[in-house]
């Protein structure tokens, strides 16, 4: 396979709270390539928002990158390790929009409701590929319109409350391709959304993808969501990835014993699409409390003993497909 | 967006007319009137009121008339502009009043400048440095400004400008100035004497405007928007000044006609402490001596600049939340 657009690495992003440390991502791995979707899934909380996150580089106080290594190829043919950039820095500011974009689950409250979108969006175009006013103007206008927003020329002047919820994912999308970003993170992007207009959104990414060769990390609870739209899987845990690998694979032989409760919670995938996990028996644990060794052996139903109690397991695997669990080897 | 004006436009007038007839009642509400009154106070002089004389006076001024007639009487007549007779000073109403009422919204106005120069910045601050030592510091600064009653913080004042810069302060004008018509020398010595009624009437106001700034930008600070800013490749000045706080400031909008009574009565103390020509120690006058015309004038007067003030904030409410003006308020 080709060389990975971005690569992930060991990320660690931590949040030093009264209460304690909460690791909400812990040594977390997964690559993503030119032209083709990442799923990552796993329960709310593992740590899905907060990589996507920190990716990006904006992780919000108390929370703080805190190791690993984030490879990113650019336009220009380097490759940089974001997680040595200071996240305020002018260079990690150029990568966000031009490089790598996102786009996330409710579009009511990720526009302002004080600016028009035509604002919201121009205002990416100009900071980062200097048009003018109004040849930004021009450029929103056919992202409008290559996103299928009608009318684009007039929508343009609108405020996020005059749209729908459709267009106004619709309307996300351009803005996070405003200037022409090479890996799009869409974190739950059509949870908010009816089954419907959740249809045609994916739709539509699937057809940028095929149009601009786009990189799509696509994080989703739904495992229908994944098997309609991902070429590979991160199944995530309590902040790592216990399983990756191309989707065929990991539907036909889940090898973790998470991503086969996973995939048992859903037995008809193509009957039942988009139905939500139903819980897995018993609770996440906090992130701030990580049982010790496998972090799943309190909820796993195949724990071999003590090993999973105490050991961590590493991944293992060959080519594009790797699993942390010591029924696949690797035990001390 | 007319359905809008219109309905504030018709509140407005509904609520003049019933500050009308309240400025009217509450007058009207102690026993007595201010011919009781006037008879007491010859009596404690040593002379006495006959009761005709009494009967007299309280013809004059529309006494004996039941409460809507004399309600009606003084509508129509303030209709042409004439409030009516002070009893106590006995002259005309505006005439007493004078710039009197000017002043005082001049006095408010500042406050509320100075209220919202000093209150969004620093709300700003407190909340994008949460946590911070300049954060606990501004924190520590409005309690104490909550807790200590401005009168007092007036008297400090007034104590050490008078050991700093050897001026007595107080007043708005310099003895000079205070009697002499207006001119731009009187002007200026206004303008130099307002910054410190001002202050003091604005700090009470500001230390709270700071908690509210402060917890409306954290909130904000919060929502999803603000990623999608961060996401766009912003600097976090730009994030934060474009996109939270302009979402922060729009409850601001319809607070600045609430701000103003409570800025007026708010000034009564200070006036009285600081020895100021506003309305209200000559509205708690008034009031002592059941000056009942020159009460009801006041009063009705600062009622009607707030309606009006309120009126113009909601048309800035309007104009600043795309909401209320593209018609979906
Ligand atoms: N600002 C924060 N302060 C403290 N902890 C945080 C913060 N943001 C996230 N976390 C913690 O990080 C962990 C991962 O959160 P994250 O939002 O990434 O989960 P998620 O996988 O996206 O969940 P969901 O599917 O519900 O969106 C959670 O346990 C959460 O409590
Ligand atoms: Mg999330």
């Amino acid at each position: 396979m080709a060389e990975p657009l971005l690569s992930v690495r060991g990320l660690r992003t931590h949040f030093e709270t009264p209460e304690g440390t909460i690791r909400a991502v812990d040594d977390l791995d997964f690559d993503v390539f030119e032209g083709r979707t990442l799923g990552v899934v796993g329960e709310s909380g593992c740590g899905k928002s907060v990589a996507a996150r920190s990716v990006l580089g904006i992780v919000e106080k108390p929370g703080r990158v805190v190791g690993g290594r984030i490879l990113l190829r650019t336009h220009a043919g380097d490759t940089l390790d974001l997680a040595a950039l200071p996240q305020d820095s002018a260079a990690y500011r150029a990568i966000r929009g031009p490089e790598i974009a996102l786009v996330f689950q409710e579009p009511m409250a990720s526009f302002s409701q004080y600016y028009t979108i035509g604002n919201q969006i121009t205002e990416a175009i100009r900071l980062h590929l200097r048009l003018s006013r109004s040849a930004a103007r021009a450029r929103a206008i056919e992202l409008l319109d290559m996103v299928g927003v009608p009318q684009p020329s007039r929508r343009i002047d609108e405020y996020p409350f005059q749209l729908s919820g459709g267009l106004r994912q619709r309307v996300m999308i351009a803005m996070a391709l405003a200037c022409d970003p090479r890996i799009l993170i869409a974190d739950e992007p059509t949870t908010a959304l009816d089954v419907t207009t959740q249809a045609q959104i994916l739709d539509l990414l699937r057809e940028l993808q095929a149009k601009r060769g786009l990189a799509i990390i696509l994080i989703t609870h739904d495992m229908g969501v994944i098997a309609e739209m991902a070429h590979d899987v991160a199944v995530m845990y309590l902040g790592r990835a216990v399983e990756t690998g191309p989707v065929a694979d990991i539907f036909a032989a889940p090898a973790h014993p998470y991503t086969r409760a996973l995939l048992r919670s859903i037995p008809t995938v193509l009957a039942k699409p988009r139905t939500h996990l139903p819980t897995i028996a018993g609770s996440i644990p906090m992130p701030s409390a990580r049982p010790a060794g496998c972090a799943f052996s309190p909820r796993c139903s195949e724990v071999l003993g003590d090993v999973c109690r105490q050991t961590e397991p590493p991944a293992i695997g060959e080519g594009a497909r790797s699993v942390r669990c010591f029924l696949h080897g690797g035990a001390p | 967006m007319i359905t809008f004006v219109v309905r504030r436009l018709l509140l407005a007038i509904v609520t003049t007319w019933l500050i009308s007839v309240l400025s009217f009642a509450i007058i009207q509400l102690p026993p007595g009137d201010f011919v009781d009154t006037y008879i007491a106070q010859m009596a404690a002089s040593g002379s006495s009121v006959s009761a005709q004389a009494a009967e007299a006076m309280r013809k004059m001024y529309g006494l004996d008339r039941p409460f809507y007639v004399q309600y009606g009487k003084w509508v129509g007549r303030i209709v042409h502009g004439d409030f009516g007779e002070s009893m106590e000073w006995r002259r005309p109403v505006l005439e007493v009043i004078g710039d009197r009422l000017w002043l005082t919204v001049l006095l408010a106005f500042a406050a509320l400048i100075i209220t919202w120069g000093l209150a969004l910045p620093i709300g700003i601050y407190s909340a994008v440095r949460q946590y911070s030592i300049g954060d606990y510091l501004f924190t520590l600064v409005g309690f104490v400004g909550i807790a200590v009653p401005n009168f007092l913080l007036a008297l400090v004042l007034m104590y050490f400008s008078f050991r700093w810069f050897g001026a007595s302060v107080g007043g708005l004008f310099s003895a000079k100035y205070s009697l002499l018509p207006w001119s731009w020398g009187k002007v200026w010595d206004l303008m130099k004497h307002l910054p410190l009624p001002a202050v003091v009437l604005a700090l009470g106001g500001t230390a709270q405007l700071v908690r509210i700034m402060r917890a409306n930008l954290l909130d904000e600070l919060r929502r999803p928007y603000v990623v999608t800013a961060r996401a766009k490749g912003l600097t976090e000045t730009r994030v934060v000044l474009k996109y939270p706080v302009r979402a922060a400031l729009n409850p601001f909008a319809s607070n600045i006609a609430y701000l103003f009574p409570f800025l007026v009565s708010g000034s009564v103390i200070i006036s009285i402490v600081l020895g100021l020509p506003t309305v209200g120690p000559l509205l708690v006058e008034a009031l002592i001596s059941q000056d009942m015309f020159l009460a009801g004038s006041i009063v009705l007067l600062l009622g009607v600049l707030t309606v009006i003030g309120t009126f113009i904030s909601d048309l800035v409410l309007m104009w600043v939340d795309p909401r209320l003006r593209q018609g979906m308020g």
